[in-house]
């Protein structure tokens, strides 16, 4: 049988994608750890071993080839992702059940690599945060010294959470949120924060850290602009917003762009191609929902963080974005481009 | 702002996506132009251009000469076969021909007798000042030189002189920009013939009354460049220019090139000519100068054999129809087991064997080096959107490939499937090496399929409808009868000493029914004027065979004579041109082999796309009938072709097409009274049948 063009020799680069990704993580995973210590790694290790060790086990039970599969580097990056959204020190069975559920449900379930609808990772992420809300938002304080003894126990799962008093505390966006419910004023609850360079101790540097990564793979073309720029755009449109009409009761961009999660979701999360918007402008309108649902969920709903929750509903919304935002065919329509 | 995230790839000048390619291309002294040796023999298929395919001229064991023309059609928009060695022709039969169909097409085989005689006087005279000829001798002197486009597209280059008289062409543009790697006998050609292509531009230039005439060139042929813009500078033609620039893939895809150079874009339905610009490949160019200047038909053509499997590459000289694997023998033979690729590494097509000739169209011999299948590197599409960035036609490659993959056809087709052009592009950058073409082929080819069968179920329902139709105009008739029968007897009680008379024909000589009859045939000839009412009132079986003999005698020749007609008149390249489009609808699974950048290729998707677009099924249907009823003047269709006949009379036969098809789609309940029409002259004909229907269908009430 004779082959059809295009005849030039073509290479699989899903794995070079994916393996860059990885790269890029690498210094936001040392800023994390820098601040927070080895859990972080723990968490990191632990999510990504499971989300292998999930992928092995569903591609053998699928009857697919293995090698190509667990090659492609996708199963790793959704274990990384995971393992990072989640407060390091985590015990051990939360990741695990975490990284399988991403694995199974979120993604093998569907049909496997480029079939799943929803980001994997955030689906394991708020499956946790639904199941156990305690564990998953408790932070230890990165001003502390390490109290490894009792850190590792809770990793373990030897011991529970009540035997961490006295070695969390509540994250930025948490307690700016506390504080605003108690009638204090930004200003006020941010006086309480421990300063930083642009937001808050430690939260800016990891923000920093993994925007630092996130240009690296805008500069190689591993990802678009669209996505990230939208997401940014969308919060930093609606933090502005409010800010300029009540700067007391709203805090304001760089307290967003650079608190939380809110980095590693434009970069890294929200940019997962198989779940996000695959038109040049759907992206941006993809981005601008997520940006403007992280804003609305953190200022007005129930959590303090919220790039999961924005990341799942504009993946649900990504059939009616691709519809409705084709590109221009040549010789159509309007004149030039 | 964002201009400067879009840049890499998209957001370069000219034309969207788009690939930066390795060249390969043979420069200097390696792809200087040499002569291939003599050929023993010569495979010359009837068929190398777009358009229909020519019948043989001479017969097995006639001895030719080179030059000599050997298959030639009446069809407009094709192009004659010459010999090209002198010799004895040994077969005339289904060979092995380069298609991507790889299947066998008709050839003409001729052994060389080694002596390479040329005609004794060419066919026409060789001109001195071929700027004193006029347009419409020009066009028939490069027709009958069987030239065609040389970029590949093969398409007549006759046609694509006579751009109508409606038209008007501002600009036209030189193709010299080879985008496929390895390719380089059109910047070798440049570079040795460049007074020949410049002298070409300035004569097609000025047959086609256009302004200015662009030459696009990439720049990486700066030798060819330099070789053309000394002969400017040595003729003094003016209007000339040349246009350099950057290297990108696909940008000698004609609506690429257009949009690079001029920044206009060639509308989704239609030609360049539309936006006043016509394209020509330079190669074209110079045999067309050749042609006129010198009475050259087209015989030879310059092939680039190039890639990693040969051992000399270079650009040769080769007489058409000299079997690749002589030119890949010249060329020092294979390095390692070869892959065979007519055309370039991005849109040619994979040759079965080396036995197959060089025809007019072949631009390359790429030797591939054969590699053992790689195991399936296939990984599932993760929407990365990569094509999409570099999808000259800027679609959607990623959500075509998931509507072809699921069958959704119809969806592909609101993507805009047949605007894509295969350059292949997407399928290169594809992370996870899915064969994205292959998909659009694929959902191209189903499409068409389903379309032949859908034209094929509405010829078939409506032959059914048509019969219903006869069926119960029959059985109005009979019982209209029967009620008459019974009338006449309720009289002919009521009135028993009335002579007794035919209940079918007229009443009797009873007064009463006399004044009815009367009063009838008058109410009929008001309604039908003469020859209605001479129908009617005609009850006769025997005459109204005759009736109906001559009637059908009238509309068969209303047919031909709706057939003949505008291929008679002046201007043939409509005619031709919609003549041509409903054979290629027609035949329309032959086009997901051509090749879609071609010139001709525009005009043919321009016919697809009536047959795709908004309401593609009753466009597509309305050709074929078109199509249909131009071919068979006989039974039910022929009905629709009398009442067509003035209009195919009009020089517009595109219109006559679609006023046949039309006619064809209400074969009315007026086809029951078809018998009753007398008059010879077919328009007559009709308006007398469907006045006799009408008062056929107000006689009952």
């Amino acid at each position: 049988m004779l082959r059809s063009s295009p005849h030039l020799p073509v290479e699989a680069r899903v794995s070079r994608i994916m393996l860059r990704v990885c790269l890029a993580l690498i210094p936001g995973i040392l800023c994390y750890s820098w601040f927070f210590g080895w859990g972080v790694i723990s968490n990191v290790l632990i999510a990504a071993g499971t989300a292998l060790l999930a992928e092995t086990l569903m591609l053998l039970w699928r009857k697919r080839p293995l090698k190509k599969h667990l090659l492609d580097g996708s199963a790793l990056i959704t274990g990384l992702l995971l393992g990072l959204s989640i407060p390091p020190y985590a015990p051990w069975w939360l990741l695990v059940f975490g990284a399988s559920f991403a694995l199974i449900f979120g993604k093998h379930l569907y049909g496997g690599l480029g079939y799943n609808p929803f980001n994997p990772a955030m689906l394991g992420f708020v499956v946790l945060l639904i199941a156990f809300p305690a564990e998953m938002s408790t932070w230890v304080n990165p001003q502390l010294e390490l109290d490894s003894p009792r850190l590792s126990a809770y990793t373990q799962g030897r011991v529970g959470l009540t035997e961490l008093d006295g070695l969390t505390a509540a994250t930025p966006l948490d307690h700016v949120k506390t504080e605003l419910s108690r009638q204090r004023t930004v200003d006020e609850a941010r006086q309480s924060l421990p300063p930083g360079p642009i937001a808050s101790y430690a939260w800016d540097w990891i923000n920093l850290a993994f925007l630092l990564g996130g240009l690296w793979m805008l500069w190689n073309r591993t990802i678009r602009w669209q996505i990230p720029f939208g997401l940014l755009g969308g919060l930093g449109l609606c933090a502005g917003v409010f800010w300029l009409a009540d700067a007391d009761l709203h805090p304001g961009l760089l307290h967003h762009w650079f608190s939380g999660a809110t980095m590693l979701g434009a970069f890294f999360i929200a940019t997962d191609p198989v779940s996000a918007s695959t038109t040049p402008r759907g992206r941006i309108y993809y981005g601008l929902g997520i940006g403007i649902l992280i804003y609305l969920i953190r200022s007005f709903g129930g959590y303090p963080d919220a790039v999961a929750f924005a990341v799942l509903l504009m993946n649900i919304c990504v059939p009616l974005i691709d519809h409705y935002t084709p590109t221009r065919t040549y010789g159509s329509g309007r004149g030039q481009h | 702002m964002f201009g400067l995230f879009k840049s890499g790839r998209s957001g370069q000048s000219g034309f969207h996506g788009g690939l930066t390619l390795p060249g390969h291309k043979l420069h200097g002294e390696a792809g200087r132009i040499r002569p291939a040796p003599l050929p023993d023999k010569v495979i010359l298929p009837l068929s190398q251009h777009i358009g229909a395919p020519t019948r043989a001229l001479v017969k097995v064991g006639e001895r030719v000469l080179r030059g000599q023309l050997i298959a030639d059609s009446d069809s407009f928009i094709a192009a004659p076969v010459h010999a090209s060695i002198s010799g004895t022709v040994v077969e005339i039969a289904p060979c092995a021909v380069p298609h991507a169909s790889g299947l066998a097409a008709m050839a003409i085989v001729i052994e060389s007798d080694h002596a390479d005689e040329g005609l004794p006087t060419p066919d026409w005279p060789a001109t001195e000042d071929p700027f004193s000829l006029d347009a419409q001798t020009l066009r028939e002197r490069v027709r009958r030189a069987g030239l065609v486009g040389l970029g590949g597209a093969a398409f007549p280059s006759s046609v694509k002189l006579n751009p109508g008289s409606s038209a008007n062409v501002n600009t036209l543009i030189l193709n010299g920009i080879e985008c496929e790697p390895y390719i380089s006998c059109d910047a070798a050609l440049m570079q040795e013939h460049a007074d020949a292509v410049i002298a070409g531009a300035e004569l097609i230039r000025r047959v086609l009354g256009a302004q200015e005439c662009l030459i696009g060139l990439e720049d990486n042929a700066p030798e060819a460049a330099a070789a053309l813009r000394q002969a400017i500078n040595q003729a003094d033609y003016g209007d000339i220019e040349i246009r350099v620039v950057p290297t990108r893939y696909p940008q000698g895809g004609e609506k690429q090139l257009i949009q690079a150079l001029t920044g206009k874009e060639v509308p989704r339905e239609g030609l360049p000519l539309d936006i006043g610009i016509v394209v020509h490949n330079v190669g074209t160019v110079a045999a067309i100068w050749r042609a006129i200047r010198y009475a050259q038909p087209l015989i030879s053509r310059i092939v680039t054999v190039n890639g990693p499997g040969i051992r000399q590459p270079q650009n040769l000289e080769v007489r058409l129809g000299t079997p690749v694997a002589e030119l890949i023998a010249h060329c020092g033979g294979y390095t390692q087991t070869p892959r065979l690729i007519m055309g370039g590494p991005m849109m040619g097509f994979a040759l079965s064997s080396d036995a197959v000739p060089v025809v007019k169209a072949t631009n390359c011999i790429l030797v591939e080096v054969a590699q053992a299948e790689p195991a399936d590197t296939t990984l599932p599409c993760i929407r990365c959107g990569e094509c999409v960035d570099v999808c000259p036609a800027n679609l959607l490659p990623q959500q075509l490939y998931w509507q072809a993959r699921a069958k959704a056809f119809d969806k592909a087709q609101e993507l805009d499937l047949f605007d894509c052009i295969e350059c292949g592009c997407c399928a290169q950058v594809c992370p996870s090496n899915i064969p994205l073409v292959q998909y659009y082929r694929y959902a191209k080819t189903e499409i068409y399929q389903a379309e032949k069968e859908k034209r094929k179920a509405d010829i078939a329902r409506n032959r059914h409808e048509f019969r219903q139709q006869r069926l119960e105009a029959e059985a109005r008739e009979k019982e209209e009868a029967r009620r008459r029968k019974r009338e006449a007897l309720k009289q002919k009680k009521q009135t028993p000493a009335a002579a007794p008379a035919s209940a079918k024909t007229t009443p009797a000589n009873d007064a009463i029914a006399a004044a009815i009859a009367k009063a009838k045939a008058e109410k009929a000839r008001r309604l039908a004027q003469e020859p209605a009412s001479a129908a009617s009132a005609q009850p006769d079986a025997i005459s109204a065979a005759i009736a109906k003999a001559q009637a059908q005698k009238a509309q068969r020749l209303a047919a031909d004579s709706g057939k003949a007609d505008p291929a008679a008149r002046t201007d043939q390249v409509a005619a031709a041109i919609a003549k041509a489009r409903a054979a290629r609808t027609a035949s329309a699974t032959a086009e997901a082999a051509a090749d879609p950048v071609a010139p001709g290729a525009a005009a043919k998707r321009k016919a697809d796309r009536a047959s795709t677009t908004t309401d593609p099924v009753a466009a597509a249907i309305a050709k074929a009938r078109a199509a249909k009823q131009a071919a068979s003047a006989s039974g039910d269709t022929a009905e629709a072709v009398a009442p067509a006949g003035p209009a195919a009379g009009k020089q517009d036969a595109v219109a006559a097409a679609i006023a046949q098809a039309k006619a064809a789609r209400k074969p009315t309940p007026e086809s029951a009274s078809k018998p009753h029409a007398k008059t010879p002259d077919p328009v007559a004909a009709a308006i007398a049948k469907a006045k006799a229907a009408k008062a056929a269908r107000e006689k009952p009430s």
